[in-house]
């Protein structure tokens, strides 16, 4: 389903844009529960490519499907506004998130038929369920892949190691991990907390092919996933900006989790509609 | 039952554990279950899964020696409809992993047959960092976890195929020498969270389980000497809980629980938060691993530091019956 003319380029941007107010709006709503905003906001050009672009659904054959392992768990939000967006859940079942009962909590639960692939929040934990997941697929000769998404903060855990040592080991070709590379953790920037640079090193270490891309441009993320190698595991490592949208979140660390007031939750709105009318143009 | 071919007492007993199970359960079950996956961290030689990984190459991977990735990976498997099996030394398995076992098979329902290797004291003079003496308490904290801990190579055979058998989660601890000496003579029924009573006798009854049901049986032979009739029950199913059978046992004046494990969070645990519901049962007294790490030794060096061998776990129970 690899697209990649102009048209499904603005037209996946402007998916984006929605999936950006629905974020601030589900976090508003969420009002003192608040939301993990900034890392959900990093990732929606990367879940959105993939979603409107990448992953191939077969109606006829769930087995078949790909498969989106939310290993950064807490960016859920950007997950549930991503599936709305290709109708997997509904605006209803959405607008009950952070609700007493809900399904849809700050960590996903695993549905596969709402294409929530992995109970998600333990960080590290996707990624190694992963690989159990890409290894079934080949013995079972299922020709689909496996994508993972993983945080640059979540890369200071061990298992994701252990796992992707495991994936060059059995040379999973139907493997791709992305990194949503933000370069902020819940303590600070990356750089001071635990520098886990250069991923790109590392992953091309670990025998990755490994691709850099500004993770906030959809043509650039079609490009990358397009270049796929057939006969190595695959690694993304996406450039992004933690809060990326609104000024007052960017790049700040109090953003990881937090709560909007009625001003900041208008502020916010605001800018994002101005930042898609100048895109526009 | 009607998977069982037949039941070579003899030949378990030399195997052990852990190569009865995987060195001639495993071989016949492949066949029965042709979806099974076996998942290793860099124990498959000790495990006794050598034959194994070379006659089915394609149901067996190695992770290498990261047991939280061998939880994943077993994990992610299993939810794809194979039969997983996880193996590990107990100790790692069940305290490493820890965090993977609750969250992918309790959590989210990922069916895995965990086996943990060497449990209790078993790795000698490795040292505490080798033993397992937690690891009943870890896994019986897991919502929907059965946990088994079979008393001999027969049982843990009986234990692997039952687990096989069933859809849930299963930690099987595999405690006892290789050379450790039978339980089970012959062949006998074996139903998860049904106990087995080895000796039936009026005045105490003792709960053992794993490598202690066997150093129980000669205790009860020393108790039988000093006049003191002995019920033991081989409680080989930690989880789901037998209380079948602690009912059916209260007419005994002392209830004992006797286990190579913590006395904190194991069998002894386990009867005492049932019991401790009533006013009409017998009180319990629990022998174990005292709450301390051990000075490493040789095995029975090891039993005789927590007092669980025959002759002092006869003399503690004497002690406290004639109180």
């Amino acid at each position: 389903m690899m697209i990649n003319n102009q048209q499904s380029i603005n037209s996946i941007e402007k998916i984006s844009h929605e999936i950006r107010l629905r974020i601030v709006e589900l976090t508003f709503q969420s009002r003192k529960y608040g939301a993990h905003i900034g890392g959900s906001l990093s990732s929606v050009e990367i879940l959105a490519t993939l979603f409107h672009s990448v992953v191939q659904n077969k109606p006829n054959s769930i087995e078949e499907r790909d498969r989106v392992i939310l290993s950064k768990g807490h960016a859920a939000l950007a997950l549930y506004c991503v599936l709305e967006s290709v109708g997997l859940l509904s605006k209803e079942e959405l607008d009950t998130f952070e609700g007493n009962g809900s399904q849809f909590l700050a960590h996903a639960k695993r549905d596969i038929t709402k294409g929530l692939e992995f109970s998600g929040g333990s960080l590290g934990l996707g990624i190694s369920y992963a690989v159990g997941v890409a290894l079934a697929c080949k013995a079972k000769g299922i020709n689909n892949q496996i994508y993972v998404l993983l945080g640059d903060g979540e890369c200071d855990e061990g298992l994701v190691w252990e796992a992707l040592m495991c994936v060059k080991n059995y040379n999973l070709t139907n493997f791709t991990a992305i990194v949503d590379f933000n370069h902020l953790q819940a303590d600070g920037f990356t750089e001071e907390v635990m520098n886990t640079d250069s991923l790109f090193d590392k992953f091309t270490a670990f025998g990755f092919k490994t691709i850099e891309t500004d993770g906030h441009s959809i043509k650039d993320l079609v490009g990358a996933f397009g270049k796929r190698s057939d006969s190595k595991p695959n690694a993304i490592i996406a450039r992004t900006i933690k809060g990326k949208g609104i000024s007052f979140m960017e790049n700040k660390r109090n953003w990881h989790h937090g709560i909007l007031s009625d001003i900041q939750y208008k502020k916010a709105i605001d800018e994002l509609n101005k930042w898609n009318s100048t895109d526009g143009e | 039952m009607e998977n069982e071919a037949y039941f070579d007492v003899n030949a378990f007993a030399s195997l052990g554990q852990s190569n009865s199970i995987f060195g001639v359960s495993l071989m016949d079950n492949i066949d029965i279950y042709p979806n099974i996956k076996v998942v290793t961290s860099d124990m498959a030689l000790a495990a006794g899964l050598d034959r194994f990984r070379y006659l089915y190459p394609d149901s067996f991977y190695n992770v290498g020696i990261a047991e939280q990735n061998l939880i994943g990976v077993a994990a992610g498997l299993a939810s794809e409809g194979f039969k997983s099996i996880a193996v590990a030394q107990a100790a790692f398995i069940s305290m490493r992993s820890f965090e993977m076992v609750r969250q992918y098979l309790g959590y989210m329902h990922n069916n895995v047959i965990l086996v943990g290797l060497n449990a209790g004291f078993l790795l000698k003079f490795f040292g505490n960092t080798h033993y397992a003496t937690e690891d009943l308490s870890l896994m019986r904290g897991i919502p929907g976890m059965i946990v088994l801990s079979p008393a001999d190579a027969g049982e843990a055979v009986k234990a692997f195929e039952a687990a096989l058998r069933t859809d849930a989660s299963v930690y099987i601890r595999l405690t006892g020498l290789k050379e450790a000496p039978i339980v089970y003579k012959e062949d006998f029924s074996y139903e998860i969270g049904k106990s087995n009573v080895i000796h039936e006798g009026d005045d105490i009854t003792i709960f053992a389980t794993g490598s202690m049901v066997h150093q129980v049986i000669i205790a009860g032979d020393l108790l039988e000497t000093q006049g003191i009739k002995a019920r033991i029950v081989d409680v080989h199913t930690i989880k789901p809980m037998d209380v079948d059978i602690v009912n059916d046992s209260k007419h005994s004046k002392l209830f004992v629980s006797v286990e190579e494990h913590n006395l904190i969070g194991g069998l002894g645990s386990s009867i005492s938060e049932y019991i401790s519901e009533f006013t009409d049962y017998p009180p319990l007294l629990r022998l174990g691993v005292k709450d301390a790490f051990s000075i490493p030794g040789d095995y029975e060096y090891l039993l005789k530091q927590n007092r669980l061998m025959p002759d002092l776990i006869a003399e503690d129970i004497i002690n406290k019956y004639k109180q």
